[in-house]
C-alpha cells in the first residue's frame, strides 16, 4: 500500500501540480486537498505548496491561515502527522503559528530566482531523515519574501534544540543565521524556502530535493 | 454605533525595511537631502459598529493581533472616532 501524501490547493497556489509530480515520481500517492474542505482526507502527510495563496494579500500566508482546511492541517500537526510547508507553504506554516519567526522582504529587495547551495543541518526531521548532516543540495529558490526572522530567544532555542534543518552556503536573502528552512519542536513540521520538488529529476537540472521528498513519503509511511 | 477606524501598520524597530531603505538611497539623486529613516508600512481604514469607543477599540486590538499585524515583525497604531454620516 503506497503513502498518501495530500496537497494543499488554494487559490493562487501554482506548485501544487509540481509536489504532486514529484511525490509520485518516487513512489508516493498524492492527492489535492482542496483549502474549502474542513478534512485532511485521512491523509499520511501533508504538504503546503509554494506560490501565493489568496493573492499574498496583507501578508503572504495571513488569510490562507484562515482557510477551512488550515483548521485541520493544525489539527493533524499537533497530533504528530508530518507538515512540509515549501516557500508560500512556510510562510502559511508561520502565520498559522505551527512554526515561530516570520519570513520578511528579502535583504536587496529583489525577487529572487535561482538554484541556491543548501546545507543540511540535522537528519532528525519528518524531511530529512533520509539525508546526511553536512550534505550540500543545490535546490530552487524562487520568492520575494524569504527572509526568515525571529526575536533572539527564538533563535536561541531553535539552536538549543536543534530545529535549524536547512542552512544556505551562501546566505541569498538576509535570513538571520543564514537558516533555508526550520522544524517544529515535534520535528513534525518543516518549513523551507527551497523548492524540492522541483529538483527531482535530472530534467529539471537537479535531483538533490529527491532525499528531501523521500525523506517525507518515509515519515509518511511510518 | 458607528466608528471610523485607521490602522497603521509598521515594521518593528530593528526589522530590515527594505522599501524604505530602497527610497531613502534614492532621496539624494532627487535633490531631496537631509531625509533619514525612512519606513515603509500600510494604513488600513474602515468602520465598526460597536456599543461604544472602549469596545470598538477592543475589538480592533484583537483584530490586528490575530489578522492585521504579524506580531513578530509588525506593530499597529489604532486610532478610533465617531462615525461621520452614520446617522444621515
Amino acid at each position: 500500500m503506497s503513502t498518501r501524501i495530500g496537497v494543499v490547493l488554494f487559490p493562487g497556489s501554482n506548485c501544487e501540480q509540481d509536489a504532486v509530480e514529484a511525490i509520485e515520481l518516487i513512489g508516493g500517492d498524492a492527492e489535492i486537498l482542496w483549502h474549502g474542505d474542513r478534512s485532511v482526507q485521512r491523509v499520511d502527510a501533508v504538504v503546503v505548496p509554494g506560490g501565493f495563496a489568496h493573492g499574498d494579500y496583507l501578508r503572504p500566508g495571513a488569510i490562507a491561515r484562515f482557510s477551512p482546511v488550515m483548521d485541520a492541517v493544525v489539527e493533524f500537526a499537533d497530533a504528530g502527522g508530518p507538515v512540509v510547508g515549501v516557500c508560500n507553504g512556510f510562510q502559511v506554516l508561520t502565520e498559522a503559528g505551527l512554526l515561530p519567526g516570520a519570513l520578511q522582504k528579502n535583504r536587496g529587495l529583489k525577487f529572487l530566482c535561482r538554484t541556491v547551495g543548501v546545507r543540511v543541518e540535522t537528519s532528525d526531521s519528518v524531511l530529512t531523515s533520509a539525508a546526511s548532516v553536512g550534505e550540500v543540495l543545490q535546490l530552487p529558490i524562487n520568492h520575494f519574501e524569504g527572509n526568515y526572522t525571529c526575536t533572539p530567544e527564538t533563535l536561541a532555542e531553535l539552536r538549543a534544540d536543534d530545529r535549524v534543518v536547512l542552512r544556505y552556503t551562501d546566505n541569498p536573502n538576509g535570513s538571520i543565521d543564514d537558516i533555508a528552512g526550520v522544524c517544529s519542536a515535534g520535528r513534525n513540521v518543516v518549513g523551507l524556502m527551497p523548492h524540492p520538488e522541483r529538483a527531482s529529476d535530472q530534467l529539471l537540472g537537479s535531483t538533490d530535493g529527491l532525499p528531501l521528498l523521500q525523506s517525507l513519503v518515509k515519515s509518511a509511511a511510518a | 454605533m458607528i466608528f471610523e477606524v485607521r490602522v497603521d501598520v509598521q515594521l518593528r524597530p530593528g526589522i530590515a525595511d527594505p522599501q524604505g531603505s530602497t527610497i531613502e538611497r534614492s532621496l539624494p539623486a532627487l535633490g531631496f537631502d537631509g531625509i533619514d529613516e525612512v519606513r515603509v508600512g500600510k494604513s488600513i481604514r474602515f468602520r465598526i459598529d460597536a456599543a461604544d469607543e472602549a469596545t470598538a477599540r477592543q475589538r480592533v486590538d484583537d483584530l490586528c493581533a490575530r489578522f492585521l499585524t504579524n506580531p513578530v515583525i509588525e506593530d499597529a497604531t489604532v486610532e478610533v472616532s465617531a462615525g461621520v454620516g452614520a446617522s444621515a
